[in-house]
């Protein structure tokens, strides 16, 4: 069932694949317009990289969140979903596994690449990969309610980033925060172990809290 | 008596115009007195001068902002449980009152942090849990106000609410551990060992003031609620005639 989800959620976004190339282009034109607006001093960008590549991925994923059930609700399948005897949970589960996979690991693979243009050392540059890689199944999963909630509203594209952006701080910080503590030549470990803790513990509930939003949603 | 019946909004609404002046009024007399020892009896502070004396206001502001919160989740979560529609009702009227409170704590913090720090703002830990409170607020309320149907409303709200209610500890944890590593101890706010006798009377007098006033101000905006949504119910016309 999980797979069943998974890999038609991928055949869709692979027959729409400029919304994932618009959504990876986002991130690479706001993360680079920051050295546009505060000049180029090497050490001034090093210093804000973290919290620029980090702010730029929740603005992302803004982006391809209102996409996770909108179609789906449109044309009616989403309330056949909900119809089948399989667990909600499993299902919300695989669409928001495909999300992850079609919006964010894009995300993720090329924030290295702006690293660079940041300045960041090698070693910083894995830490933000990894940071990237632990905190972006929360963006999917946290994202999730908000996208639930706000399934088949008007301007539910702003108001899901109302409700979602606050819930996103803790990742924000412990993401960036772990960035930060490479840079400054000090141990990433705490930071990645908290939000490798924060990443399971939105595995649990969220997908639970996305389905009671969705059954609220739909009724 | 049976209290059940007071779970339908149409028998509570009646009952809430009966107890409002029995919140309403202490809450005048509180504030007077409150305001007056704050003002006048309360010694000026060795260090702070007269400038703390804003803490009266600001510090039972930024409790209420936090309690209400929780109270709102719990109503909303309640009401969402057992599908009690006065419930979900009480979190809607309690939502704009919370958001209110931490409002008001932000700004007279504000006004406290310019001539004591000598800035409007710092990324202060309290300071931004509390605008991240705010933020909160601001997510329940819109949410609520874009969803025509007032039940899904309801229910929606009360799934945010919950959701928000497990994070505010994380939120808050990483706010303070985030603000520990970019910033040293610089400032810290009263940080004393003792207040004084006085002082603290006219606190919890302010503090017994704003629940007092949060009270009748929450059952007015219910009772508007229960007019907007039930005015179709049958029995409405005979109970408020």
């Amino acid at each position: 069932m999980l797979r069943w989800i998974v890999w038609r959620d991928l055949i869709l976004a692979w027959r729409r694949r400029a919304d994932v190339l618009s959504t990876l282009f986002f991130f690479v034109i706001v993360v680079s317009l920051f050295p546009l607006g505060i000049g180029p001093e090497t050490q001034l960008l090093r210093s804000i990289a973290p919290g620029v590549v980090w702010v730029a991925a929740l603005l992302a994923s803004m982006l391809s969140l209102g996409r996770l059930f909108a179609n789906d609700y449109q044309d009616g399948t989403l309330e056949q979903l909900l119809l089948t005897p399989q667990p909600l949970y499993f299902i919300v589960l695989g669409k928001v596994l495909a999300q992850w996979l079609v919006a964010e690991i894009p995300l993720v693979l090329i924030a290295p690449l702006l690293g660079v243009q940041f300045d960041l050392s090698k070693e910083t540059l894995l830490v933000l990969f990894v940071s990237l890689l632990l905190g972006t199944p929360v963006l999917s999963l946290i994202g999730s309610i908000g996208a639930a909630l706000t399934v088949g509203l008007r301007g539910s594209g702003v108001l899901i980033s109302l409700l979602v952006l606050p819930l996103y701080i803790p990742v924000l910080i412990f993401g960036a925060g772990a960035v930060d503590a490479s840079i400054m030549g000090l141990n990433p470990q705490p930071n990645l172990s908290l939000l490798g803790a924060v990443t399971v513990l939105s595995l649990i509930f969220a997908p639970w809290a996305t389905s009671a939003a969705l059954r609220i949603s739909l009724e | 008596m049976n209290l059940y019946k007071y779970a339908s909004p149409v028998n509570f609404y009646p009952l809430a115009g009966k107890i409002i002046p029995w919140f309403a009024i202490p809450a005048a007399i509180l504030f007077a007195v409150g305001l007056y020892v704050g003002f006048f009896v309360a010694p000026t502070d060795a260090q702070q001068g007269d400038v703390y004396r804003i803490m009266f206001i600001h510090v039972p502001a930024a409790w209420m902002g936090m309690f209400l919160y929780v109270l709102m989740a719990i109503y909303a979560g309640v009401g969402w449980a057992f599908n009690a529609r006065l419930s979900s009702m009480m979190a809607t009227s309690i939502s704009i009152t919370g958001a209110s409170f931490t409002f008001l704590s932000l700004v007279t913090g504000a006004f406290w942090g310019k001539p004591t720090w000598g800035t409007w703002w710092v990324w202060d830990a309290r300071m931004t849990s509390t605008l991240i409170l705010l933020f909160l607020y601001v997510g329940f309320i819109s949410l609520q106000a874009s969803i025509d149907d007032p039940r899904r409303a309801d229910r929606a709200g009360a799934v945010l609410a919950l959701v928000g209610v497990i994070n505010v500890p994380i939120i808050y944890y990483s706010v303070q551990w985030w603000n520990t590593l970019h910033q040293g101890a610089t400032i810290r706010i009263l940080n004393k060992p003792t207040i004084a006798p006085k002082m603290l009377a006219a606190m919890l007098i302010m503090l017994a003031a704003c629940w007092l006033y949060s009270i009748a101000v929450v059952l007015v905006r219910l009772r508007y609620i229960i007019l907007e949504r039930e005015q179709n119910a049958a029995r409405f016309a005979e109970v408020t005639a």
